[in-house]
């Protein structure tokens, strides 16, 4: 087996998993016989290409060998599987946008689908169209395989059981439902932007599944604005991506990133997609992107244009009025307005319930507390802030940041006013 | 085509004091749930209030208890049923969506698919 081969196999892995699990399940209409089939031709890859040669389509290669294993098993075990609940598939029908209907898409829909579960949705997503292992999905989400297996069994249970569609959905039901996917590609792509827990301030494999999934539905339906802003928000952001963590694992602040590290090439083609996306009624993912696009597109932290990202955090919280977006608007005010303006902004925010166990607010407070020299405060929002985070990269930061503001608290002997004088 | 139970479920004091007025809308949209499902609604009925319920169950010796009242003290009552026939769930989500508990604060419905026995 040699290297060359390996990495072929690798590479189709990542790009034609949907491909082949999809159709594969289209004609088996049976989820775990299409995996097992769709794994299987990429073992047989191994060798068989080993011996004759990379393809020229690998993708091609793979669906065909998945769907001739799939069509030996369904021949030998016809009267057994007669009896078992089927995925409810459509023909070949046309899709939203016209033309034939990948089965990719359908995939994603019902892996989406809103009667399962936001986390049921999020790993089957990961694992039946991103193809990940289910150690690798129950990584990301802090618990063990085994109740990571157990979770996406049920799911396929109840897609069987329940009759799930493996369908596009209908044209009235179908904005709502593209909504639902995109929120699950967000999701996706936050875990991995910031992890919740762990040594490393990123997880790769959770950023680049959700973009090559927003790639994906940008590519099976072009025409939909609110998935090219979606596609636009990850790629702006992505393109920070090598900047945000030091050679030596520190965090490092939007403040004082290499801006020419940055990826010029992620960024011009998001803001290609938001200049589309924006055409439209803005939506809340395009509003995200042109927050993100602003950051991109200044020169130097200095130049950056609070006074329009502040415009469209107001607009953005009209359409999307979370506590989160209220936050980092206040944030924004505070770069615009100065520390004292932030933390007035931030106050009201510090009774949502919401908010209540949200490390950056704590972390936002405790800066602006910071500029303002108000050590003891500043000291107590940091070790809020601590407490409410368990990724060890932001740890170390708020730390180095808790230290410096203790080291004030206690202040340089010269430095406090004298507390009368000595008796004699 | 498979079938699903659709149980309705709800405040009871809030659907005993409605009045004759609400009725009248209520009973008109389950006419009309009715006449677009057509034939794929094999079964419907409104069932009388929780405290005309009697359940059965045995004690640790095996006799028979009769008890008045719900099998489940809920807050929401279990107030009626259709048993429909459809093709997959989004079927039957899109039908539900007409019943006008849905729309309603303090009731709802749960869709349970029916075990096949081929």
């Amino acid at each position: 087996m040699n290297d060359e081969v390996v990495a072929a196999v690798a590479q189709a892995h990542r790009r034609d998993w949907a491909q082949v699990f999809s159709t594969t399940a289209h004609l088996t209409r049976d989820l775990d016989l299409a995996e097992e089939c769709a794994q299987d031709a990429f073992a047989q890859a191994l060798e068989t290409w080993a011996e004759t040669g990379i393809p020229d389509r690998p993708g091609a290669w793979l669906t065909t060998t998945a769907r001739n294993r799939a069509r030996d098993v369904l021949r030998r075990e016809s009267v057994f599987r007669r009896k078992m609940p089927l995925l409810v598939a459509d023909d070949t029908v046309p899709g939203p946008e016209g033309g034939l209907v990948d089965d990719r898409l359908r995939l994603i829909f019902t892996c989406t689908h809103p009667a399962l579960s936001r986390e049921a949705q999020v790993a089957l997503t990961l694992r039946l169209v991103c193809g990940l292992s289910t150690p690798e999905v129950a990584r990301a989400f802090l618990v063990q395989p085994a109740t990571m297996a157990a979770r996406i069994t049920r799911a396929k249970k109840k897609i069987a059981a329940a009759r799930i569609p493996y369908r596009i959905p209908d044209p009235d039901q179908l904005e709502e439902r593209v909504g639902a996917v995109l929120e699950v590609v967000h999701l996706i792509f936050t875990t991995g932007h910031t992890a919740p827990v762990g040594a490393h301030l990123v997880r790769q494999d959770m950023v680049d599944s959700a973009i090559s999934l927003a790639r994906m539905l940008h590519l099976l339906m072009p025409a939909d604005a609110e998935i090219s802003a979606l596609l636009a928000l990850l790629l702006l952001t992505a393109s920070r991506q090598d900047t945000r963590v030091s050679a030596d694992g520190r965090l490092v602040l939007l403040s004082e990133q290499d801006r020419s590290r940055w990826d010029r090439q992620l960024i011009a083609e998001g803001q290609s997609l938001l200049l589309v996306a924006l055409r439209r009624r803005p939506t809340r993912y395009a509003l995200e992107a042109a927050i993100a696009a602003l950051h991109a597109e200044a020169p130097t932290w200095q130049d950056t244009d609070w006074t329009q990202i502040v415009r469209i955090y107001d607009a953005l919280f009209r359409v999307w009025p979370s506590p989160v977006v209220g936050l980092n608007r206040a944030v924004a005010i505070g770069f615009r307005d100065g520390p004292r303006a932030g933390l007035d902004a931030l106050t009201p925010l510090l009774t949502d319930p919401a908010l209540a166990t949200y490390g950056y607010l704590s972390a936002a407070r405790a800066d602006f507390l910071r500029q303002l020299r108000q050590w003891p405060h500043a000291a107590t929002a940091y070790e809020e802030a601590l407490i409410l985070t368990d990724n060890d990269v932001e740890r170390a930061f708020l730390t180095e940041r808790l230290t410096d503001v203790r080291r004030h608290l206690l202040g340089p002997p010269t430095a406090g006013p004298s507390t009368g004088s000595p008796s004699g | 085509m498979a079938r699903y139970m659709v149980l309705i479920y709800g405040d009871a004091q809030q659907w005993d004091t409605m009045t004759d007025e609400q009725w009248k809308a209520h009973n008109a949209a389950h006419a009309a749930f009715v006449a677009k499902a057509g034939a794929q609604v094999i079964d419907g009925q409104q069932l009388e209030s929780v405290p005309t319920a009697t359940s059965l169950r045995s004690d640790a010796l095996g006799r028979i208890n009769t008890t008045d009242g719900p099998f489940l003290e809920t807050k929401e009552a279990l107030g009626g049923y259709y048993l429909l026939e459809a093709a997959d769930l989004d079927e039957v989500l899109s039908l539900a969506t007409l019943l006008p508990e849905v729309h309603a604060t303090h009731s709802g419905v749960e869709i349970r698919p029916v075990v096949d026995h081929g």
